[in-house]
């Protein structure tokens, strides 16, 4: 199976912080195909269009996979109305995710805000070999701490304001690795300013590196041809799309 | 099981459900949910000369019951789709109808001849498209270029020809006369309504491109009312296109005088959507003891 479309139940729900929700769905199926990287296609009751949402954590032993998400409009307010034992209508696992490097020593990842998410399959899968920088605005935003200690992973806070961790863009804490670290990779999923950023610092450094990009959806699976991102492939400008070709893309190619 | 076959312009469909062009690509990435030949047909992405990259995104946005979009027909051009992509379409046993969106009338006549010398099994040009700065929807406002393209092409071509038309007209029945008798083998409608979203937060349209095409559930109640008068206006057999996202939406759009349906932004809320109408008008006419969908097109009795 590459993807499928079904109703899947809620199996628990939390609220990690204001606006932000976190749910496991239990889909093995989906669970099963899902890496790390890529997203589910949920449809909102009485809606037209799907809302694409990252997926946080695959547990493939108990088929869960678990998303976390900001409540932004209405789409979102009404997936986050749903509750345990309620269905999601989900299409997935859908797009292309990040590339794991088993022999990679020293990787560095970073989210920024609601960013941060898809970053938990990649410090499990990495475990002490990986650092996690998490950017927040404030202590109040703060989510999945206690994940990423877990993990393994060696953690960076920075809030834009200092109520929690540094005082700090990511990108300070960025840079004080790759100056003192032999670093194999970094990988980044946040708004696009931090992406771009991040990207031009590890493209300088000579560094693999991904990010993981967002735009409006359509169908999700490649075909309509909505979610466009420019990008340079051997010299040439072209159309991608973040569903299919993305969402995760190497720094390289992405035109910001 | 009810007979769902019709017969479009002389070419028959198995059933009368298409994907409209644009939604489905081609077909590559639905083959995985299911196997083309339940389909009716294909509606392949607007095709044109030479590749196009589009608009800038956003793209798309969500409306009450609805969506609008302004892609602006990216597409790789017509070598790419008769080399990469027709060849596997016409192995699935479906009938696979190439839509053409030139913003010339000679890039029209050019896609229809190398299409001509194809075995696609229908053209549908595109005179509709709002997402477009030249070209497109140009056209198909008036009267005299719509005819004036739809001559050109008819003569590049003896593939069977739908001519797709705007419903941002006056009297979209003056544009299918136009059309019926500049040649046109069928029509196909609606295309999108030019719509507009502006994200109130910061002041901006949601849409790069300002302004989109709107379509879903919401235009549905328009397309049908446009294909009932155009199914009355003219002769040749009209397609019926616009927030048909059910069965029984599907036999009401045949009631109206449709002979064939085409599925839009349904496929986005659900992408088995195309197969799950054609169960569903099946369930729908067995209930109801109809042996044969033909019974009903057209088959409203208005007051």
């Amino acid at each position: 199976m590459e993807y499928t479309k079904s109703l899947y139940p809620i199996v628990k729900k939390e609220v990690l912080g204001k606006n932000i929700i976190s749910m496991n769905i239990l889909c093995p199926d989906i669970a099963d195909a899902a890496e790390p990287g890529q997203f589910l296609h949920i449809l909102p009751d009485g809606m037209t269009l799907r809302r694409p949402i990252s997926i946080c954590d695959i547990n493939k032993e108990n088929g869960n996979l678990r998303i976390v998400f900001e409540v932004k409009h209405e789409g979102t307010e009404r997936i986050a109305a749903k509750n345990v034992g309620e269905n999601l209508d989900v299409l997935g696992p859908l797009g292309h995710g990040f590339t794991l490097m088993p022999n990679a020593e020293n990787v560095i990842l970073i989210g920024g805000g609601i960013g941060n998410p898809p970053m938990l399959t990649l410090a499990k899968y990495y475990g002490n070999k990986a650092t996690v920088i998490s950017g927040f605005r404030s202590a109040e935003c703060v989510i999945l701490q206690d994940e990423f200690n877990r993990s393994g992973a060696k953690s960076v806070l920075c809030t834009d304001n200092g109520t929690a961790g540094r005082k700090a863009l990511v990108t300070e804490p960025l840079k004080e690795l790759i100056a003192n670290e032999n670093v194999d990779a970094i990988y980044a999923c946040g708004p696009t300013p931090m992406l771009k950023f991040i990207s031009a610092i590890a493209n300088n450094a000579y560094i693999f590196c991904e990010v993981s990009l967002e735009e409006r959806m359509g169908c999700g699976i490649g075909a309509c041809l909505v979610c466009a991102c420019k990008l340079k492939k051997e010299g040439k400008d072209v159309m991608g799309h973040v569903c299919k070709d993305g969402p995760v893309f190497s720094s390289k190619e992405v035109q910001w | 099981m009810a007979n769902l076959s019709v017969n479009v312009a002389g070419v028959d469909f198995k059933n009368p459900v298409i994907p409209a062009s644009g939604v489905f690509g081609y077909g590559r990435e639905y083959e995985k949910l299911f196997p083309l030949s339940k389909l009716g047909g294909i509606a392949t992405k607007g095709t044109t000369i030479t590749e196009r990259m589009g608009n800038p995104s956003p793209r798309i946005a969500e409306c009450p019951s609805g969506m609008i979009n302004s892609v602006g027909l990216q597409n790789p051009g017509i070598d790419a789709f008769i080399n990469r992509e027709l060849p596997n379409l016409l192995t699935k046993d479906t009938v696979i109808i190439s839509n053409i969106a030139g913003s010339t009338i000679d890039e029209c006549v050019s896609i229809a001849e190398m299409l001509d010398d194809t075995d696609v099994h229908m053209i549908e040009l595109n005179i509709s498209c709002p997402n477009v700065k030249k070209g497109g929807a140009a056209f198909g406002v008036h009267c005299e270029s719509a005819e004036a393209i739809t001559k050109a092409v008819r003569k590049a071509t003896k593939k069977p020809l739908i001519v797709k038309l705007s419903p941002n007209v006056t009297d979209i029945t003056e544009i299918a006369r136009a059309v019926e008798s500049a040649g046109a083998n069928s029509v196909s409608l609606i295309n999108t309504l030019l719509g507009m979203r502006i994200d109130i937060n910061t002041g901006r349209p949601i849409l790069k491109n300002n302004v989109g095409g709107m379509s879903g559930p919401a235009v549905f109640p328009i397309a049908v009312r446009m294909v009932w008068q155009v199914a009355n206006a003219v002769s040749i057999p009209v397609i019926g296109i616009g927030g048909i996202d059910s069965g029984k939406a599907a036999i009401e759009m045949m009631m109206a005088g449709a002979k064939a349906v085409q599925v839009g932004a349904a496929i986005f809320t659900d992408p088995y959507a195309p197969v799950r109408i054609i169960d569903e008008m099946n369930d729908w006419l067995e209930e109801k003891g109809i042996s044969d969908i033909n019974e009903i097109i057209g088959s409203v009795n208005p007051w």
